[in-house]
């Protein structure tokens, strides 16, 4: 298969895509990885009059500390995530639930910040990014403007990204004191999409949550923040029964469809069951980790 | 436009459209039919091709992207008649039957085994895991994978000489 043609641009500075994406941004594509983009150009899904390659800038690979942050550049690969000390150290949510995207030879090519603002409802990172309440850093002519993922999503690959602006970083603020993570996906087979996936992340005091973040996938027409089920663990301990009623709050949130992967019944009552086990798995890390 | 790169150490160049995928300008262009396609969807790694020494699916990638880059595919395996010991451990191990997924497969096992030498069975299923045989042979692709992991090792503990003999001998 073929995509249809198109101009390809592949500058060396940050500025020049930038004045490219003022010129030509309606009908431009942003390429990292190609990983989600060149799948849909050869089925021609996607058409673009031009495809900006932002692969040659430098320096947007790295992934570092800065500021309360860990901020990931827009070429940080999966593979890099999987690799990351710093990630491993400070979010390690993201290290557990890299293994669960595509397979070994995508992660290879493809990157975080193009994964989400790729904005397939079915995507990964995304419920795992509006689990941590991370953020977008995007750049246009005009200047920078900080997006939080929430909110981010307004429909199937669709997002409030403008067309002449590009996301250079995802930062994720860094879970503070007793944290626990995890991800929970069930596939056919690897490299496949989630039939559902459920990220979860809490932070405790003591016994009581703090902060919690549950990011659904593959129920809806976007990743979903399940905000009544978050707000149900805040300010609790993780008592069986505020897990169950967290859960129960968070297959509600869910708008699943029938397909091929199950029934919409069927797919509800995975995410109330991945909930129960992520924050009980979140709720052991996190005592591990305070031991 | 003109696009160059170096295959399996030799620059190769061609003018071609921005839409060219990486998979068809090495069979196409550069006649390097080694590398199959088969999915052509980014499902079944038999296009997958090293860039810079990461084993990536070329049927995902443009040949534009390679610009610059540092592309081995199956034909960079064997040092003239002397197979590879990854090509070595397939055949001694019958590590394929039809043999359309292999190119995919020992390329995945040369990154493979030159970040983890002594791989796992575990390690080596999931390094395959986004390569499919549809024959189902993995048990033997596995044992193909261990073979060549022990003629590695042994000629990089071989004095030189030994080492291209050795290679040569395992592959009759």
């Amino acid at each position: 298969m073929f995509p249809a043609a198109f101009d390809y641009e592949a500058p060396s500075t940050l500025t020049e895509v930038l004045s490219i994406l003022k010129q030509r941004g309606d009908d431009a594509k942003v390429m990292a990885g190609g990983q989600s983009l060149i799948p849909l150009l050869k089925l021609r899904f996607a058409q673009p009059q031009l495809i900006v390659d932002i692969g040659r800038i430098p320096g947007l690979a790295d992934i570092k500390r800065d500021d309360g942050h860990v901020r990931i550049g827009a070429l940080a690969r999966h593979v890099d995530i999987e690799r990351s000390k710093e990630l491993a150290k400070f979010v390690p949510l993201m290290v557990e639930a890299v293994h669960w995207i595509a397979d070994p030879l995508v992660r290879n090519r493809g990157t975080l910040v193009g994964s989400v603002c790729h904005a397939d409802p079915s995507g990964d990172w995304g419920s795992i990014m509006l689990a941590l309440n991370a953020e977008l850093i995007a750049q246009s002519s005009k200047g920078e403007r900080v997006i939080p993922v929430d909110g981010f999503f307004q429909g199937p690959f669709t997002t409030t990204l403008r067309p002449d602006e590009v996301v250079t970083a995802i930062r994720i603020p860094v879970p503070a004191g007793t944290t626990g993570g995890s991800y929970h996906k069930l596939e056919r087979r690897v490299g496949d999409f989630a039939t559902v996936a459920v990220s979860v992340q809490v932070e405790l005091n003591g016994r009581k949550v703090t902060k919690a973040g549950i990011g659904l996938t593959s129920v809806g027409a976007t990743n979903i923040k399940a905000k009544k089920a978050e707000q149900a663990l805040v300010g609790h301990e993780l008592t069986d029964d505020v897990i169950a009623q967290a859960a129960k709050l968070a297959a509600e949130a869910a708008e699943p469809k029938d397909d091929t992967r199950g029934t919409a019944a069927y797919k509800k009552d995975v995410v109330r069951v991945f909930v129960q086990r992520g924050l009980k798995a979140a709720l052991a890390r996190a005592q591990e980790g305070k031991a | 436009m003109k696009v160059t790169m170096r295959v399996n150490g030799v620059e190769r160049s061609g003018d071609i459209e921005p839409r060219v995928l990486l998979v068809d300008f090495l069979r196409s262009n550069l006649l390097l039919t080694g590398t199959h396609i088969g999915c052509d969807t980014t499902s079944c790694g038999a296009c997958t091709v090293r860039i810079d020494g990461d084993p990536v699916k070329s049927c995902t990638v443009l040949a534009v992207q390679a610009e610059g880059r540092e592309i081995k595919t199956v034909e960079g395996l064997a040092n003239g008649a002397a197979l590879a010991p990854i090509q070595v451990g397939f055949h001694e191990e019958h590590g394929l039957q039809c043999g359309f997924c292999t190119p995919g497969m020992m390329m995945v096992t040369s990154a493979l085994l030159e970040r983890n030498p002594n791989p796992t069975d575990d390690d080596i299923r999931w390094a395959i895991s986004g390569n499919i045989c549809r024959c189902t042979g993995y048990t033997n692709i596995v044992k193909a994978v261990q073979h060549a992991a022990k003629l590695t090792s042994a000629a990089a503990k071989a004095p030189a000489g030994k080492e291209a003999a050795a290679v040569a001998g395992g592959g009759e």
